[in-house]
């Protein structure tokens, strides 16, 4: 589009318009980092943007955020308060369970959907158009048809609640759009490379490990954000089956919403908390993320 | 005599690595795997009942579920290697694809199944009820609700997210590349957040004190500036899903957003140029050119947003919980199974969402079958 004629009036339309258009868009989030550094007694006194008007009178701190995650730090009427307020916020842990849900749960889908794409794109066996047609079915069947079998099974295999069974269900649900996105990138991989190394006598797992693998490892990074800031955000999957004893941030929130219905200091911080690896994730790989959203259409 | 002695060697020779791959064979089919997978299990029942310190509980928990998965696929590498020519190259579709199809069947398939054989069971699952349930998703009251709202849902997010995301798109075109990133990455940033996260952030722009009261959510605060009283957004009906309904324009216009800009980048600058000579104003250039140049993008952004929408369940279980007539298909669902503990409703519900992406499913699978005739 370069190389129109445009008048200043269309210019200033177009920047005016976008710039109005990017306040509205980072308003929101802003209001929530505001909040998360004023005290208790201030975010109720007062709206956010007073903030903005008078900086200097503001007293911004970082104490929500130790209370929020349990560390008063020397501080003895922090302690107090968060003696006080620790059962109920335990921040870290949900940090620490998030963290301990949502890598594994990145890593096993990829690792299983390569191994299956590579499969599908490179090895002929009989059935092979029938099971990825299926594959690319069962991509937009929504999860909750999967919600009561599963759990029936869990509950006699003594998987609910643990680890390993939230991990087995978001691969279960994420494996489709992996193995299609993965299919569609490996099988485009020139075949001449492969022939040679077939050639010289290498098997096809030594062919994936070490021509395939490193080949595609910007689909692998565009999937692994999606499934990551997927799993990292899940709500549902983990209030299914995960239930109370190892609560992940998203649940925390949710039931700081309902307890702490009025602590919008400790909310705000919370929920800040949980949008920062994240969001790190996002600007920092912002490239591989779109690619992948582009290249996947539609999850179930 | 000399020569039998050579004969019986070479015998020998012949059996003895014929013994020994077999031997090795058998030693790595049975023992490697009975290791793998009594470590694995150990570690789970240490992970399961384990009292160590929660952050120990993580890495190991980490380091188990990633290198469990890697362990347990060089293993069945390990083992097919030994086996002659033949059986290695019938064998190694099932260590490839086997893992995914089995992990698809327990988790997709086979469930779809089970979730249309309990949707004719009762709340337990032991008595047969026939359509019953069917006739509570169809008919009742919170269904016939959660009916509408999801209507609403679909067409109200669908609409306004692709509709900014195309203006966006458009009019990020236009401007300064670098002025293009900050404004794009800006609008983008919503898709990180959590839904929880964001109702977070939204509960709070909604929240209502009495009139009179120093009012701390952005929305009252701004109503009241304008002389008006404060309201109690999330009560209101029939108003509070659309209250709830722009938070996902929110987090979805950046969504939409990043493809459009994507498939504007690729019309060709001569057609639009062209256009434009032939004295195309830019309304013109925008409705006659750009939009059905990219309408197979609106169509897929459009489905995708819809099947997102379909599914809408973490806003309002966080926002409102489905009270106050905002209830919708996903959530009633949740309410069903969790709450109320009816599993043969909850089932029913979820075939209902099932029938619905159905079209989807459809389309997908003749896009497939069109592309890939040599497949």
């Amino acid at each position: 589009m370069v190389g129109r004629r445009q008048t200043w009036g269309s210019k200033a339309f177009v920047y005016g318009t976008l710039l109005i258009i990017a306040f509205v868009w980072t308003l929101p989030t802003m209001g929530l980092l505001v909040s998360s550094f004023r005290s208790g007694d201030a975010v109720l006194a007062s709206g956010w943007w007073t903030v903005l008007r008078n900086p200097a009178k503001a007293e911004l701190s970082l104490d929500n955020y130790r209370i929020v995650i349990g560390s008063a730090g020397g501080n003895s009427r922090l302690q107090e308060k968060i003696r006080r307020g620790q059962e109920n916020i335990k921040l870290w842990s949900a940090v620490l369970n998030s963290l301990t849900v949502t890598i594994p749960a990145t890593v096993i889908p990829i690792l299983i959907a390569a191994f299956a794409a590579y499969g599908f794109a490179w090895i002929s066996f009989p059935g092979r158009r029938t099971f990825f047609i299926g594959v690319v079915a069962i991509m937009v069947v929504p999860l909750q048809i999967a919600l009561i079998p599963i759990l029936r099974d869990y509950i006699k295999l003594d998987l609910n609640g643990t680890f390993l069974g939230i991990w087995l269900a978001h691969t279960g649900f994420g494996l489709p759009l992996a193995v299609y996105l993965l299919y569609n990138y490996i099988s485009t991989l020139p075949r001449d490379i492969l022939e040679s190394a077939f050639i010289d006598g290498a098997s096809h797992f030594t062919i994936f490990v070490r021509l395939i693998l490193p080949l595609a490892v910007p689909a692998l990074a565009s999937f692994a954000i999606l499934q990551f800031l997927w799993v990292w955000n899940d709500l549902l999957v983990a209030l299914v089956f995960l239930g109370a004893q190892n609560e992940v941030l998203t649940q925390r929130l949710l039931g700081m919403l309902g307890t702490f219905g009025t602590d919008w200091h400790l909310l705000t911080a919370g929920a800040f908390i949980s949008m920062l690896l994240p969001l790190i994730v996002f600007f920092s790989l912002q490239r591989f993320f779109v690619r992948g959203l582009l290249a996947g259409s539609v999850k179930g | 005599m000399k020569q039998t002695s050579t004969e019986e060697v070479g015998r020998l020779t012949g059996i003895l690595p014929w013994l020994g791959t077999n031997l090795s064979r058998l030693f790595v089919s049975l023992f490697v795997p009975a290791v793998t997978f009594y470590v694995l299990l150990v570690v789970f029942r240490f992970l399961r009942d384990g009292q160590a310190p929660q952050w120990v509980t993580a890495i190991v928990a980490i380091i188990w579920g990633v290198g469990g998965v890697l362990a347990l696929f060089l293993m069945a590498n390990l083992i097919i290697e030994r086996f002659p020519a033949q059986w290695k190259r019938r064998l190694t579709p099932f260590v490839f694809v086997g893992p995914a199809l089995a992990i698809l069947a327990w988790y997709l398939f086979i469930p779809t199944l089970r979730t249309l054989w309990a949707s004719l069971f009762d709340a337990r699952g032991e008595k047969f009820v026939g359509f019953q349930n069917y006739v509570y998703a169809f008919t009742s009251k919170a269904m016939l609700e959660s009916f509408r709202n999801n209507l609403i849902w679909l067409v109200v997010v669908t609409a306004f997210s692709v509709g900014f995301g195309l203006i966006i798109a458009v009019l990020a075109d236009r401007t300064h590349p670098a002025f293009e990133t900050i404004i794009k990455a800006l609008i983008f940033m919503p898709m990180a957040i959590s839904m929880v996260g964001a109702s977070v952030i939204w509960k709070f722009i909604y929240e209502f004190r009495p009139p009179g009261a120093e009012q701390i959510g952005l929305l009252n605060a701004i109503v009241t500036a304008l002389g008006a009283p404060p309201q109690a957004w999330l009560l209101k009906q029939p108003w509070n899903t659309l209250f709830l309904v722009v938070i996902v324009i929110w987090l979805q216009t950046g969504y939409a957003m990043v493809i459009i800009s994507a498939a504007i980048k690729g019309i060709p600058a001569e057609l639009l140029e062209a256009g434009r000579i032939d004295g195309a104003n830019e309304f013109q250039a925008f409705f006659k050119i750009t939009v059905p140049y990219i309408r197979g993008t609106l169509i897929t952004v459009s489905t995708t947003i819809i099947l997102f929408t379909l599914k809408i369940f973490d806003v309002v279980q966080s926002m409102t919980g489905g009270n106050f007539g905002t209830q919708v298909i996903a959530n009633e669902q949740y309410s069903q199974m969790f709450r109320a503990f009816n599993f043969g409703r909850g089932a029913a519900i979820a075939v209902v969402l099932l029938l619905a992406v159905i079209p989807v499913m459809y389309y997908n699978l003749r896009q497939f079958a069109q592309q890939t005739e040599a497949f």
